[in-house]
């Protein structure tokens, strides 16, 4: 049908599109309801490829259950701080890219594991790094006839976490995310940072300086490196001022979430 | 349509029974305003202006017309009668003609036959408008810098209060200046009304969701130019008001659509229109200055108070007074010098929220009571008791207190609670006791807990001479009472009390309670903690003169003497012991039928000095916080809400236990998060994505002391509850993020910036 | 400065052409001559006449729309009505006959959780759900899964209350169940 009618409404949760809906801001002429296509409600485990493919009608509430909240930590931590159990009954992933709202909770967790979504058409089917796939603020590099069928998500071996920033414990938009992944065996650490830019930001030169200066055997970080770590993260953001937050207070906070989230990942100093 | 009709068994004064109407409300059977419907019923919506300030060049609705299902469209030229309504002043059009002056204004209404087709018909409305730059500073308001935004000036009013020496000094001397945010009551129920056109447009039946039904019908038949008895509004079941309805709203704009299509019309606002639609609470900005002894007693208070009224009256006048009558809060203090101005400005409209000025008053009393604490070096607890008034004190305005005033009682019974047992974080750091929750942003070791106090006094019923009454119809016959009343129940539970007041009066398990419409007089509005007071003591008044009646006739057939009978359980008795008959029995066959007015006694205006015995009452209560603060990210949970409060006698504990819960949340919602946000005169926030209120997650444990001491003015012994949790629970939580933080805060709601920078 | 506000659409008309059946409290209903944008919200309370789910705030953000779909508790602002075909439907009417309520609703009313009643029916929704699946839930639990459903009069307190009322009475009855097997 997006073939037919690009620009259809594509449904899945709803819980982004139909507020739009309700408000009158979208009149729905096509929709596509994807939620109960079988092949988009499911995920399977590449247990040798040591990744997950979540289709991408999966909802935050089976992200949150186990045995995928075991491979997916930091994506299941991510889950609970969105909305309210009736918002992760019916939201799902892949309506979480498609919206692309920098403050998007689950987009810092797919960045930092580097993520693939899949795409597919009437034309065929594509996959591009999740990086690529978020272009801007609610932009996407999907094509008005395409689906997003997939999103592929590495299983790393190490500790990983998901932090927000909210003025309330629930039902709040984040005014800073960071999620922070360690690959232990490929001694690296990921560092993904939201609601501070354009789109979701991988902070490489925070996670070039950490590899250098942690031990991943023994988790050891020592005080400045967790302190310098947040610095340069919080160097690395791009915020705005809006009716939210200041840029300063989210550039301060991604800096203190980035900071704290290194020393749960190397407790000892 | 939804008639309040129900049986209830049992449940005297005193007793935590149900609500009658608790079964249909849970079943959701219960019939809110916006559940009403009608045959052949059009949608109503609302044109709305873009601009706070702005000259209406032309309307066009023509090519609204040509949009199919639409059926009328009313601007200012279709008001038949007084084009402006208002609860002071009737200085707000039923529909902007010639200026707009707030983001939200309406300019015309539509009906048609779906409200999407309304939504479109709205969108094709053309309307041209001169934008013109709008005043949104207070202090411009006042200056004279900016020209009037409305023929009656942008002062809406000043009040001077000055009593004492205005020389006299202390060795200490405290200052502040305190801003107060923005408030939204946010009642769930939104804005919904149904009316009925009676054939030929004579009048019509509105069904609405409201505070005070016939002074709602006295505006809307003014508007409408119909005598008043023409006008016949019934409560349709309220979703919450908290003051948010106490001016009227869509009711002219549904009737008017009604009586031009002859057809039935319902009006429900969205949630964003409703942030629009409704009065909020004053933002305010509000100077004071202390001086005291060393020793921390009170000497004098001088204080600037500027009240932000937005672009129309509303009740701005009596909220102004009500800030200024409390400057000194629950504290004697001879001297004072106070000024209090309520501007008009391009901002939203500001009226009635519960607290009603002295929210923001208490905010800034409390604030300086604690940097006199500081300053003195005494306990913030033991300052309070030094100065705390007793009955016999006068406030500034030179009023005494003549109701009972346990402030002591409060003060001290509130630092008694038990503190929370848990420490930060609970025994196991569990990640959701922490500030940030779900989030996960802090461990332990990043959180400061801190405690505050705060008291406050809050004056019951209207003031300012204003004759305040309620009205009550009371039946019996065959053991069965029924009380007619329009006082309209919010969800604050009169309709309990009201059936126990006619149990234990008049000694009936059974109490039906008719509907609650213009049938009856007037019970005033749902405000001001009025309702207990005024409508109960209508109710027990009009009870009382059943039972009189009841007692002569029981006289007469037995042949005993009236005086000396009484009621005891569901029976007469009289004083021996030796005659007993059953209230069923004594009214076989009989019927009584009485209606009654019920006033306070008459209040004052104030004089040039702000000097007169311009309030009806006064209750007092204690508030105690304990937070748990992370400094670095600025983020709070409270996490323990104590209070002790002076109720006089507690109808229905339960109730009164909702009451508090549920006002300190309200007070929760001020202190950390509720704040509606505008630039410019244009709201950033109007939805509850960005408009945050309480969740179970945000809402902490509150352990409550009710302090009953009888108050032999109030007719029952009971005062007004509904307010008092929502005043000193504010400061009381500011407090505490002080304590945790050992920095100041002089605004609320507090920001993570405010803390953290 | 000038401003003008219209429309730029030929014709602005509604189509109301949506035809669809769903499966509500175990009765199957027709929808006609509907708008596609309908919420399943809208079509319960003014197509279906089912007007015990509220409408506090259509984006999600209060619970007062809260029922059951396919299992699931949702907000039924946000599901569109047409796309909810073929899955069974709970709502706040379906859980118990009239004058009969369950017991969640019966100790919402005994322990003073009810006020002015519009966030309850939502908050019923949410309470049997979260005592499905959590038999004895701690009072962190509750909050947690009822932080959905927003309360403007009550604070809480006494619906915290009113499910830990009804989960040891739950708790109560299974034991002596068990006992007496």
């Amino acid at each position: 049908m997006l073939a037919v009618a690009p620009g259809s409404m594509v449904l899945a949760g709803g819980t982004d599109a139909m507020v739009e809906v309700n408000a009158g801001h979208r009149r729905p002429v096509g929709v596509v309801a994807v939620n109960r296509v079988a092949e988009l409600r499911s995920w399977t485990y590449d247990v040798a490829a040591a990744t997950v493919r979540i289709g991408a009608a999966v909802t935050y509430a089976e992200l949150m259950e186990p045995p995928l909240a075991a491979l997916l930590p930091a994506l299941a931590e991510a889950s609970r701080t969105v909305g309210s159990p009736q918002i992760r009954h019916a939201g799902t992933l892949g309506g979480n890219l498609g919206t692309c709202s920098p403050a998007g909770d689950g987009l810092p967790v797919l960045a930092a594991l580097d993520a693939v979504v899949h795409l597919a058409s009437t034309r065929g089917e594509r996959s591009l790094p999740v990086a690529d796939f978020m272009v801007g603020v609610k932009r996407t590099a999907c094509a008005a006839d395409e689906l997003i069928t997939a999103i592929t998500v590495p299983v790393l071996d190490g500790w990983q976490g998901y932090s927000k920033v909210g003025v309330r414990n629930a039902m709040v938009i984040a005014l800073a995310t960071a999620c922070v992944a360690v690959d232990a065996p490929g001694r690296n650490i990921r560092l993904a940072i939201g609601s501070v830019g354009p789109t979701i930001i991988r902070c490489a030169e925070a996670e070039a300086f950490a590899a250098e200066q942690v031990d991943f055997t023994t988790r050891t970080a020592s005080a400045d490196v967790v302190a310098r770590f947040g610095e340069v993260a919080a160097a690395a953001s791009q915020p705005i001022d809006d009716h939210r937050a200041t840029a300063a207070y989210r550039r301060h906070a991604v800096g203190v979430l980035a900071g704290r989230l290194l020393r749960r990942a190397f407790p000892h100093e | 349509m939804s008639i309040v009709d129900e049986r209830v068994r049992g449940g005297r004064l005193g007793d935590s029974i149900t609500r009658p109407d608790g079964t249909p409300k849970v079943q959701g059977g219960f019939a809110f305003a916006g559940d009403l419907n009608a045959e052949h019923c059009l949608w109503g919506a609302t044109l709305r202006s873009p601009h706070p300030y702005a000259r209406i060049v032309s309307i066009d609705v023509t090519p609204a017309y040509a949009i199919s299902g639409v059926e009328a469209i009313v601007t200012a030229v279709d008001v038949p009668g007084q084009l402006t309504y208002g609860l002071i002043r009737q200085d707000q059009p039923v529909f902007a003609s010639e200026y707009v002056r707030y983001v939200g204004e309406p300019v015309a209404a539509v009906a048609a036959d779906h409200p999407e087709t309304c939504r479109r018909a709205l969108e094709a409305i053309v309307v041209e408008y001169e934008v013109l730059e709008p005043l949104t500073d207070p202090e411009r308001a006042l200056d004279g810098s900016h020209p009037p935004i409305h023929p009656d000036g942008n002062l809406i009013r000043h009040q001077r209060i000055i009593c004492g020496d205005q020389s006299a000094t202390g060795e200490v001397v405290v200052e502040g200046t305190y801003e107060i945010g923005m408030q939204d009551q946010a009642f769930l129920g939104l804005e919904a009304a149904l009316a009925l056109p009676d054939p030929g447009g004579a009048g019509v039946d509105l069904y609405v969701a409201t505070q005070w039904l016939h002074e709602d019908r006295k505006q809307i038949a003014a508007c409408l130019g119909l005598p008043p008895e023409k006008v016949r509004l019934t409560l349709g079941g309220v979703g919450g008001a908290f003051g948010a309805r106490e001016d009227i709203s869509l009711q002219v704009h549904t009737c008017l659509l009604a009586l031009r299509t002859s057809r039935p019309v319902r009006i429900q606002y969205s949630r964003e229109e409703s942030f629009l639609g409704h009065v909020h609470r004053h933002p305010a900005k509000i100077w004071m200055r202390h001086h005291a002894m060393a020793d921390g007693r009170l000497v004098r208070i001088e204080s600037r108070m500027v009240f932000d009224g937005g672009a129309y009256a509303s009740t701005s006048s009596a909220v102004l007074i009500n800030a200024v009558t409390h400057t000194q809060g629950p504290y004697r203090c001879a001297n004072a010098l106070v000024d209090g101005y309520a501007v008009r400005t391009n901002n939203l409209p500001c009226g009635a929220m519960r607290g009603f000025g002295v929210v923001q008053a208490c905010f800034a009393h409390e604030g300086q009571m604690d940097k006199l604490a500081a300053a003195c070096g005494i306990d913030p607890v033991e300052i309070r008791l030094l100065n705390a008034m007793e009955t016999g004190d006068a406030l500034i305005t030179g009023q005494v207190i003549e109701n009972v005033a346990p402030v002591a009682r409060c003060i001290r019974e509130t630092a008694a609670l038990p503190l929370p047992e848990e420490p930060v974080g609970g025994r196991d750091g569990d990640p959701m006791r922490l500030p940030g929750g779900a989030g996960r942003t802090a461990d332990t070791a990043h959180i400061r807990r801190g405690i505050g106090f705060a008291v406050s006094i809050k004056n019951l019923m209207y003031s300012e001479g204003f004759d305040d009454y309620s009205t009550a119809r009371c039946r019996l016959a065959d053991g069965v009472a029924t009380l007619k009343f329009a006082t309209a129940e919010v969800g604050q539970g009169f309709v309990t009390i009201a059936g126990q007041i006619a149990r234990s009066v008049l000694g009936v398990d059974d109490v039906l309670l008719d509907s609650i419409d213009t049938g009856v007089g007037s019970s005033g509005s749902t405000s001001a903690s009025r309702q207990t007071w005024m409508s109960g003591g209508a109710v027990n008044a009009a009870c009382l003169k059943v039972r009189g009646l009841m007692f002569d006739r029981v006289a007469q057939m037995y042949g005993v003497s009236a005086e000396s009978l009484s009621i005891d359980g569901g029976d007469i008795v009289d004083a021996s012991g030796a005659f007993r008959v059953s209230v069923v029995d004594a009214t076989r066959g009989a019927s009584f039928d009485e209606t009654v007015e019920y006033r306070h006694a008459p209040t004052e205006d104030l004089d040039e000095n702000g000097q007169g015995n311009c309030h009806t009452a006064f209750a007092f209560v204690a508030h105690r916080a304990v937070v748990d603060v992370d400094p670095d990210l600025g983020l709070v949970k409270v996490i323990q809400i104590a209070t002790a409060q002076d109720v006089g006698r507690a109808l229905n504990p339960l109730s009164v236990i909702g009451q508090i819960e549920g006002g300190i949340a309200q007070g929760l919602g001020l202190a950390v998060m509720e704040e509606i946000i505008m630039t410019e005169g244009r709201v950033r926030n109007p939805s509850f994505t960005d408009y945050l209120l309480p969740t179970f997650l945000d809402m902490p444990d509150v352990v409550a002391t009710l302090i009953e001491e009888r108050d032999p003015i109030a007719p029952l012994g009971a005062k007004g509850v509904g307010e008092p949790p929502t005043i000193s629970s504010t400061p009381a939580i500011v407090a505490a993020i002080r304590d945790a933080i050992g920095k100041p805060i002089d605004r609320v709601p507090v920001r993570p910036t405010d803390i953290i920078f | 400065m000038s401003s003008r506000t219209e429309s730029s659409n030929a014709s602005a008309d509604v189509g109301l052409n949506e035809q669809y059946t769903l499966h509500v409290n175990g009765e199957f209903h027709d929808v006609m001559d509907a708008w596609v944008g309908e919420s399943l919200l809208y079509v319960l309370r003014e197509r279906l006449g089912l007007t015990g789910s509220k409408g506090a705030c259509e984006q999600g953000e209060c619970g007062s729309c809260s029922v059951m779909v396919d299992g699931q508790l949702v907000c039924s602002c946000l599901v569109m009505a047409a796309s909810a075909v073929g899955q069974p439907i709970v709502t706040i009417e379906g859980i118990a006959p009239v004058g009969v309520p369950t017991d969640v609703q019966q100790a919402f009313v005994d322990a003073g959780a009810v006020q002015c009643g519009f966030c309850t029916p939502g908050l019923i929704m949410a309470a049997h759900a979260l005592l499905e699946r959590t038999q004895e839930p701690s009072e962190f639990e509750i909050r947690e899964e009822l932080s959905g459903n927003v309360c403007r009069c009550t604070g809480y307190g006494r619906i915290i209350e009113a499910v830990q009322r009804v989960s040891i009475q739950r708790t109560a009855t299974s034991a002596s169940r068990e006992a007496d097997s």
